[in-house]
């Protein structure tokens, strides 16, 4: 089986994306399955589901979806491979920007669209910088010279990624990433000793096991506090 | 071939003055501006090294990603842009499995090809096929050829060089930035020697293409349909790096369409139209008609069609006068022609 993980900022298209190119591996007569992280609530599992693709769908709740990730893609992938899959791919929006769901030699796709303005690239941090395709989404309604500036600033964030342009609604591009998925394939037949690209961040704070008070006498664990000296 | 080593042994001042576009890549960085400019990259890279959780910052993937920069600009830099002179279509297939009946279709720099078709029946994946640069390895089959040769497959990867530009009536300006501002991000994005002097130019030729002027202190969102349109074009004629433009049904209205064409043939652009409209359709060279997903034929615009376009301009301005006269209070009656 192979394995994709995709990621980006909530609404940037990787559903949408997902989806179209599904559609291009499944006309190849290959079996593709999804796996959803969220936070508190999504309804991708549905639109999986309506586009015949099997799903299962993990929400983190209070904790981290990306620490979430990391606690349950084992399974996941257990599960892919009793169902004998060709692909399965795990779609996660990234939040706080500053995790990425990466796993070393599984290949990393990261999902951006051209509305999210030109400092986005500098903001989201290794979900972009850590990916080996970028998917750019939304083109079909900038133009021409955005679209150029938003791919170079994302040129300019990972420089050895493959940049491509895809349009969520009509799937025009969805053929080509099928097809660069499809080369850079790995067999995979657990992810046991597999290795995060980049460690996540150990913020266990109070607040994390839930106080809800403010002040500094409930404040414990790892707290940091900004510079109020400093200039912005 | 630059080594990471060569690169922990320099310092940002080196960097900036050795690599003047690094400012680009180090931009993601902000808190390496911060750091002692003299002091070599290998010992700020330690130090930071010990904070990096809370920057989010691994040490080695920045050096081979800064690397990879560099190589890709220095290739970038030195690649003579404008080199794409023809790209040919070898035929395929349509949606049937049917082989596709031409021979080939040339689209030359400095021509207009217009594609004609219903909707739905294969011009994106024409364009999709030109973009990818199909080697016989997309639903449809189809060849391309750059320059009369297979290219090599660098042109899929290498980001800074896309083969085709696209201009549609439902594309907005969605930037919170005046024209002239906007210019020079795209410009500076481009690393173009001289960006002031092409900015103007732009400008210019827009103002000559749109109905109504504007200057360069209009925010781009507040320009009207005709105006964007008019700054899209003349924006692309004349700073995009793709030497391809697909042009998709832009309306008749606040824009001179001839005058459009004419900027991008003469900026050397290979243009790709899709219309239905006669007049836009005769203006090109040849015509491409698409059915079932394939290329039917190819149709050189015959002397015959040209007569009748100047006929059809002659009812356009026509038009054109008596919306006009309608916009300003005025009773329609026979108009002289200028
Ligand atoms: N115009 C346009 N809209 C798009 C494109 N891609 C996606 N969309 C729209 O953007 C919205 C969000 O798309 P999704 O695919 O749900 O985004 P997502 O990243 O999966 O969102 P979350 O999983 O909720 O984070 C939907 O309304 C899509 O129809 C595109 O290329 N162009
Ligand atoms: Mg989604």
């Amino acid at each position: 089986m192979n394995l994709i993980t995709i990621s980006g900022p909530p609404s940037s298209g990787k559903t949408s994306v997902i989806i179209k190119t599904a559609a291009q591996l499944m006309q190849k007569g290959l079996k593709v399955a999804a796996v959803k992280f969220d936070c508190l609530h999504t309804d991708d599992d549905i639109a999986y589901e309506r586009a015949g693709i099997p799903v299962k769908k993990g929400l983190s709740g209070a904790l981290c979806p990306d620490h979430y990730f990391v606690s349950n893609i084992e399974a996941v992938v257990d599960w892919g491979l009793q169902n004998q899959f060709d692909v399965l791919v795990s779609e996660s929006a990234g939040l706080c920007n500053r995790c990425s769901p990466y796993i070393k030699e599984i290949m990393a796709v990261c999902v951006i669209d051209n509305l999210s303005g030109i400092n986005t690239p500098k903001k989201i941090g290794p979900m972009l910088r850590m990916a080996d395709i970028v998917v750019i989404t939304k083109g079909d309604i900038v133009s021409q010279a955005e679209r150029e500036v938003f791919a170079a600033r994302v040129h300019a964030v990972n420089p050895a990624a493959m940049v491509m342009h895809i349009n969520g609604l009509t799937g025009q591009g969805a053929f080509e990433l099928a097809s660069l998925l499809m080369t850079g394939r790995r067999e995979i037949t657990s992810l046991k000793g597999s290795k995060l690209r980049f460690s996540m961040p150990s913020a266990l704070c109070s607040y994390c096991l839930g106080e809800t008070r403010i002040g500094a006498s409930y404040q414990m664990g790892n707290v940091k506090k900004m510079n109020m000296e400093e200039q912005p | 071939m630059i080594s990471n080593e060569s690169l922990l042994s320099a310092s940002i001042a080196t960097l900036h003055k050795e690599y003047p576009y690094i400012n680009q890549f180090l931009e993601a960085y902000p808190f390496l501006s911060r750091q002692p400019h003299d002091q070599p990259l290998a010992r700020i890279l330690l130090e930071l090294e010990s904070q990096d959780e809370d920057l989010a910052f691994d040490a080695q993937s920045f050096l081979n990603q800064m690397r990879e920069f560099i190589v890709q600009m220095q290739e970038f830099l030195g690649q003579n842009e404008g080199n794409v002179e023809v790209i040919t279509v070898l035929p395929g297939r349509d949606k049937h499995g049917n082989p596709e009946a031409y021979e080939s279709v040339e689209l030359l720099k400095g021509t207009v090809t217009s594609i004609v078709g219903p909707t739905g029946s294969g011009k994106s994946r024409l364009l999709a096929d030109i973009e990818w640069v199909a080697q016989g390895d997309t639903p449809t089959g189809r060849s391309i050829l750059v320059n009369n040769r297979p290219p090599d497959t660098d042109w899929r990867f290498a980001s800074g060089r896309k083969l085709v530009a696209q201009l549609s009536q439902n594309m907005n300006f969605v930037m919170d930035l005046e024209v002239e501002e906007f210019l020079m991000l795209h410009a500076r994005s481009r690393m173009v020697n001289d960006a002031e002097t092409l900015v103007q130019r732009i400008i210019a030729k827009a103002n000559e293409l749109a109905g109504e002027k504007f200057g360069p202190q209009t925010p781009i969102t507040a320009l009207s349909g005709g105006q964007s349109r008019a700054l899209m074009i003349a924006d692309t004629a004349i700073l995009s790096s793709s030497p391809v433009v697909l042009i998709d049904e832009i309306e008749n209205a606040g824009i001179d369409r001839r005058k459009a064409l004419e900027l991008l043939i003469r900026e050397e652009k290979i243009v790709l139209m899709a219309t239905h409209d006669p007049i836009l359709a005769l203006m090109a060279d040849q015509r491409i008609v698409i059915s079932n997903g394939g290329i039917a034929k190819l149709i050189v615009t015959t002397p015959e069609e040209k007569l009748m376009l100047s006929e059809l301009e002659h009812y356009d301005r026509k038009m054109m006068a008596f919306r006009n006269q309608l916009r300003i209070g005025g009773l329609l009656h026979e108009l002289k022609e200028s």
